[in-house]
């Protein structure tokens, strides 16, 4: 085929939120490439795609696929993408596609570009944006060899509302699976607690980070929750280290807030922790470091030790409200 | 029981970082370096497994001279013996030539069980465990938060997305790519530091592994991202600086 091959994801004939963004993604390098563009996905949930601007959508069924497996996935997906020779693939950059895909490429001999932020076309070739160093600095990355080139594109990079209707052919695609195949056994999903604080329900979110050093200072940063009438939430290793309860966690792992403020004190800005927050109306940094990623989404930011300018806002808001 | 676990050092993360000159890679003369994370953890969940299970835990890391300091601290926390793919750190920035390499490495070791990080802090791909695990042929695991072992079978926890987990079951010999967070770390004793010294470091040259390193993608350069938005920064003195957003936030934003 020699297109575009999108493979998203489901649960319970459910599409995955960031799957419509790696629909758009597939469709806008689509157009930019010259390609055609096909969406596939695994276990169910295909009719969901007949209403997009595709050429085909392919429906991969089997009852071994009803589960997600790394094993099943890594199979059913080599057939498919042999069967019809895309020249790229692209998948949502899930929990579930960081599980299966990097197999997958390796299978096939080839190397997935994760968490991809951006892309251009230089000359006829793609060339793609990811991060490393946890945000701090990008990389340009070029794919080498011979097609399929993988890719996975991480949540707000591209945009779903930029998806184009239309009405695609479905059809159906069979693969060779058995059981004796699936080693691994996927058991029930569960939650561990109840969620006691909404945070999606505040309007103002003042999050702590690992600049706050230890559990004993986290109250200054509380102080200041208060002082906005706000909810305290914080970055991942603040709940890891049981300094605050994993339900104040924002983030991928955690929840994605939109409040009208967000304030991140003492938070550099890694992706796992912006896909959460990157909704908000307003965003406030205040970190020690100006090269921190989060000054690159904030809105207003202050450069300093948050031991001195967290105080210093608490007073100067106490004086506002007069 | 025979675990492996994959530990990489990584600048510190406090580092400032510098571009080199060639656009490529970082300055990294000066850098302080540490222990990966979440390998911190799959070291700790190795060594607790030790504990209950028995065996040995061997440690596995790529990497240039200076990271033999990273493996000194592992083997200081109680990891028995230590293997030493000496590389320059940027000859190994695919990873796919990567986890050849350290298969290649193993390859004599027959482990039980592999135990990563889920993501390194510096190259961050996300994926090394697992394609060390399509290349040694083992079933895999990822974002593993604890563990049970139950004679031959492993029963992992996983997190997923928005506060879900899953649990599920695992044969052995598997690999396991851990997340940080879900135990406390320990540190290293004295006697643990002592004893570290008489532990064996096996030195493999990756140019010796021989493995085709086929570079499948290129790293055309490296930059420091843009702004993405119009951000107004105060950068002044603390009091000066909290009165001018406090006026922002007070008249712009309207959220006071
Ligand atoms: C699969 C996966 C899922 C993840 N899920 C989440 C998630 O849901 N939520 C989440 O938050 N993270 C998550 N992470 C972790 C994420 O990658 C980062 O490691 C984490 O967000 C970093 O937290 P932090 O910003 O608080 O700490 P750090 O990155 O250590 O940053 C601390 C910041 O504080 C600043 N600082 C230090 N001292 C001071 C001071 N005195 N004054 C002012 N500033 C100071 C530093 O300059 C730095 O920018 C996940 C990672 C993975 C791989
Ligand atoms: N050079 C290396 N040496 C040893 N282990 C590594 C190395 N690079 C990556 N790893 C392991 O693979 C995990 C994932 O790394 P990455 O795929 O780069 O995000 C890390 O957490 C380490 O456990």
């Amino acid at each position: 085929m020699s297109g575009i091959l999108a493979v998203l994801e489901q649960r319970g004939g459910v599409l995955h939120k960031m799957a419509l963004e790696a629909l758009a993604a597939a469709q806008q390098l689509g157009s930019e490439l010259d390609l055609p563009v096909c969406a596939t996905v695994l276990g169910g949930g295909g009719d969901a795609l007949a209403g997009y601007k595709l050429d085909k959508v392919l429906v991969v069924e089997n009852e071994l696929l009803n589960e997600y497996t790394p094993d099943g996935y890594t199979l059913a997906l080599k057939q498919l993408i042999a069967a019809q020779a895309p020249s790229f693939v692209l998948f949502p950059h899930t929990y579930q596609v960081r599980d299966f895909a990097p197999k997958l490429a390796t299978a096939m001999g080839r190397v997935l570009v994760s968490d991809v932020i951006g892309h251009r076309v230089d000359n006829g070739t793609l060339v793609l944006v990811r991060q490393l160093f946890q945000g701090k600095i990008n990389a340009d990355i070029r794919f080498e060899g011979e097609p399929p080139y993988f890719a996975s594109v991480q949540a707000g990079a591209f945009r779903a509302d930029k998806l184009v209707a239309g009405s695609a052919p479905v059809e159906k695609f069979s693969v060779e699976l058995s059981a004796a195949q699936i080693r691994t056994k996927p058991k029930e999903l569960f939650r561990e607690s109840q969620r006691a604080v909404d945070l999606t329900a505040a309007d103002i979110i003042v999050s702590v980070g690992r600049g706050i050093k230890e559990a004993d200072n986290i109250h200054i940063v509380q102080k200041l929750a208060d002082a906005f009438g706000g909810e305290l939430a914080a970055s991942r290793p603040i709940c890891d280290n049981g300094w605050l309860p994993m339900e104040r966690q924002v983030g991928s792992s955690g929840q994605t807030v939109a409040p009208k403020m967000y304030v991140a004190v003492g938070i550099s800005g890694a992706i796992q922790h912006l896909v959460g927050m990157k909704g908000s109306k307003t965003i406030v940094a205040i970190n020690k470091d100006p090269e921190a990623p989060i000054f690159e989404v904030a809105d207003y930011g202050i450069v300093g030790d948050l031991f001195e300018v967290v105080p210093a806002l608490i007073e100067e808001l106490n004086k506002a409200k007069g | 029981m025979k675990i492996v676990v994959a530990i990489k050092q990584v600048p510190s993360r406090d580092s400032q970082l510098k571009i080199n000159a060639a656009g490529k890679w970082i300055e990294d003369a000066d850098l302080s370096y540490e222990i990966n994370e979440p390998d911190a953890y799959a070291l700790e969940s190795a060594l607790q497994l030790r504990e209950k299970a028995s065996g040995e835990v061997v440690v596995i890391c790529a990497g240039p001279a200076g990271a033999s300091q990273t493996i000194r601290e592992a083997l200081a926390k109680g990891a028995d013996r230590a293997i030493h793919v000496e590389t320059d750190a940027f000859e190994v920035s695919d990873p796919l030539a990567l986890g050849r390499i350290m298969a290649k490495a193993l390859e004599a070791e027959q482990p039980d069980l592999v135990m990563t990080g889920l993501q390194s802090d510096d190259l961050g791909y996300g994926q090394t465990g697992v394609i060390l695990a399509e290349v040694m042929g083992l079933p895999h695991a990822t974002l593993i938060m604890s563990m049970e072992l139950d004679g031959n079978t492993l029963t992992v926890k996983r997190e997923l997305e928005d506060g879900w987990f899953q649990n599920v079951e695992i044969p052995l010999p598997a690999l396991l790519t851990i997340q940080s967070g879900a135990t406390k770390l320990r540190y290293a004793t004295l006697m643990g530091i002592k004893k570290a010294k008489t532990k064996e470091v096996k030195k493999l040259p990756a140019a010796e592994l021989a493995v085709s390193a086929a570079q499948v993608i290129h790293l055309d350069r490296i930059y420091m991202p843009g702004k993405t938005k119009k951000s107004v920064v105060f950068d002044g003195p603390a009091k000066e600086s909290a009165a001018k957003l406090v006026e922002k936030l007070r008249f712009e934003v309207r959220v006071i």
